[in-house]
């Protein structure tokens, strides 16, 4: 690659916006509003960082915002009505979780489907199952969660860095790790840059589909029950649309939507700058709530013309590629 | 004119006869029309109508896919389209509302078609910019509120009638008659198709193919915005949060309940229309039925997986061996 790589611009975006809102509003620059805003977004970190490997290999998953949703849900009844201890139903979820994204991906290799409407039917089965289970809000009481909520490590500034913070913190450190450094890593590198390449080189191609597919949802299924303890709550209605904040955060943080580049740091940089644009907004006061959907369109936009024109910047003697595959 | 209504259609034909049946079933008066202030009423009438955003959708949606593309920010331009047509209802003329309201979607496709033709970017992210920003956009028009008009001409779009049947299902039907002539009455659809199947190929085959990718996702932003001008009028109000919500899900069902591969290549107007059919009888049979609307998607989860296996080339080179070993066994 030469010149800037994506993750060095979307780091730069990120600081230069921190100063501008810094600037404009200098209670920015506390620990107490990063903490908060590595709280207000764990959930979208942690579902981030599997979305990224599924783009990277070239596949999308729309399911992950159902499964979240069906994962608060199925905690809430589980822990309240059932009966049934916080952690066995935490086992019980990730497994039932891990078990539909694998039945996904295994869909998708064995029948040669699109991962787009594989995951599609994937999210109106997982977003049904949740209404069947209830379609009102159960709140929490257990004590595990008033224990997790009230724990937070202190930071200078007297900024809270909450329990939910640190295992998103720990789950993208994994995932970088797991992507960067590990076989499993350059295979998912190695799907998305050609599938019939990486099957050549002895890539099992089916495994790995299915592996990625499960890590994915078994990752939307911890930031279910992220949002559980966030919320204190259970609802079949919960982070309706998380899917697209997700594939904008992993694009914005400089991964290729077609797949083969990209990186677990340059999403979580991602989620930050779509979370510093909420907080924006919050101190502003007087810009609704609209503007941070038009402005994520707009940062949106501005990645993926500054990707394509380096991409085309390093093919440029190739032979040109018109149309785009799904 | 056989490329309207091809062979293959049968399959979706049978779909739609079974689930009318079990929705006779569960509700014995269905099949029950009546005709009251010059308009027919009954379930039947009710499928169509329901159906209509859904359809106009699907008639845009499967242009798209046969080139290869997707279209996901439909729900956004029916947010849109619908948040300037409540906006400027009560104080302009009809002409310029519809104007206004279609110009909007015009244009939005044109972006889209911008992104992906002359840009080169991925249909699913080049669409997702405008699906994401587009909502933030109609709540901008409508300033977060849920604007209500009162003009009689607007209204009559959603709720008026021509020779006894609903004013929308008369224009859904007009646009699809309108679209199939264009494309299958003349030589636009096969360009289209061959964009999609290979647009390498066509290219060096003398097809404007960035001509065609764009002329496509306009002709998508019009349609959508057409059913947002409706969806609007039907409730005689624009709410900019809910207006066309995952109609885009819906919409690229019905395509592919119709047939048309996503990869592309090949499609079928009257069927995508048909696929937005079954999809309203169903969710029209499952309220009919008395069971809670949450079972709703479940059973779209079901449909959408037997047609997808159904389609997928594995599964009928599977069939297929099963087939010729049972004619070799007799």
């Amino acid at each position: 690659m030469k010149g800037l790589p994506p993750v060095l611009i979307t780091a730069i975006v990120l600081v230069a916006g921190f100063a501008l809102c810094a600037v404009q509003f200098p209670n920015i620059a506390s620990t107490r509003v990063v903490g908060n805003l590595l709280t207000d977004n764990a959930f979208l970190g942690i579902v981030a960082t599997g979305m990224t490997f599924v783009i990277i290999s070239g596949g999308i998953d729309l399911s992950v915002g159902s499964v979240i949703g069906f994962t608060t849900v199925f905690v809430a009844l589980a822990i309240e009505r059932w009966g049934v201890p916080p952690l066995l139903a935490f086992v019980a979820i990730l497994a039932l979780s891990a078990a539909f994204g694998a039945a996904m991906g295994a869909v998708i290799h064995v029948f040669d489907l699109p991962p787009f409407i594989v995951t599609l039917a994937g999210m109106f089965l997982a977003r049904g199952a949740s209404f069947l289970l209830s379609t009102e809000s159960v709140p929490i009481t257990a004590p595990v969660y008033s224990t997790v909520s009230d724990f937070a490590l202190r930071m200078p500034g007297g900024g809270r860095l909450t329990a939910i913070a640190i295992i998103m913190l720990v789950i993208v450190i994994g995932g970088a790790l797991l992507l960067h450094l590990t076989r499993f890593g350059a295979n998912v590198y190695a799907l998305g840059g050609s599938r019939a390449t990486a099957s050549l080189m002895g890539v099992a191609v089916g495994k790995m589909t299915v592996k990625i597919y499960m890590l994915s949802s078994l990752l939307a299924g911890i930031a279910g029950i992220v949002f559980s303890f966030y919320t204190s709550a259970g609802y079949s209605l919960s982070a309706v649309g998380v899917e697209l904040d997700t594939i904008a955060a992993v694009v914005i943080g400089g991964t290729l939507l077609t797949g083969g580049q990209g990186s677990v740091i340059g999403t979580f940089l991602g989620v930050l700058i779509q979370g510093l644009i909420q907080t924006y907004i919050n101190f502003d006061g007087t810009l609704s709530s609209w503007w941070t959907k038009i402005a994520t369109g707009v940062l949106l936009f501005a990645f993926i013309a500054l990707q394509q024109g380096l991409v085309a910047l390093a093919r440029r003697p190739a032979a040109k590629r018109a149309g785009a595959a799904t | 004119m056989t490329a309207l209504l091809p062979r293959r259609g049968l399959a979706q034909i049978l779909a739609l006869i079974v689930i009318l049946a079990v929705d006779r079933i569960v509700s014995p008066q269905f099949f029950d029309l009546r005709l009251q202030d010059g308009r027919l009423f009954g379930s039947l009438i009710d499928v169509l109508n329901r159906g209509t955003p859904v359809a106009l959708l699907s008639l845009g949606m499967v242009l798209v896919i046969a080139t290869r593309g997707i279209d996901l920010s439909v729900g956004a331009v029916m947010a849109i389209s619908g948040a300037i047509a409540a906006s400027l209802a009560d104080t302009h003329s009809l002409a310029v509302v519809l104007a206004a309201a279609l110009g909007a979607g015009l244009i939005c496709g044109l972006w889209n078609g911008f992104l992906v033709a002359v840009l080169g970017m991925q249909p699913i992210v080049a669409t997702l910019i405008l699906m994401v920003a587009g909502r933030g956009i109609a709540q901008l028009i409508t300033e977060g509120r849920i604007v209500t008009f009162s003009s009689p001409d607007l209204v009559w779009l959603g709720n008026g009638a021509v020779l006894g049947v609903p004013m929308p299902v008369a224009i859904a039907l007009g646009m699809l008659i309108l679209t199939g002539a264009v494309v299958r009455g003349s030589a636009l659809g096969l360009l289209i198709e061959a964009t999609g199947g290979n647009a390498r190929a066509s290219e060096l085959a003398g097809v404007g193919t960035r001509a065609m990718i764009l002329a496509v996702y306009v002709w998508c932003g019009i349609c959508a915005a057409l059913a947002g001008v409706i969806a609007a009028a039907d409730i005689m109000g624009a709410d900019a949060n809910n207006a066309g919500l995952w109609l885009e899900l819906d919409a690229i069902l019905a395509v592919v309940i119709g047939g048309t591969s996503l990869f592309g290549g090949r499609f079928s107007l009257v069927l995508a229309v048909l696929g937005a059919l079954i999809i309203q009888t169903m969710n029209t049979g499952i309220l009919l039925s008395g069971y809670p609307p949450e079972f709703n998607l479940l059973v779209k989860a079901v449909v959408v997986m037997t047609v997808l296996l159904l389609q997928s080339p594995k599964f009928s080179g599977i069939a297929g061996i099963a087939a010729r070993l049972r004619r070799s066994k007799a």
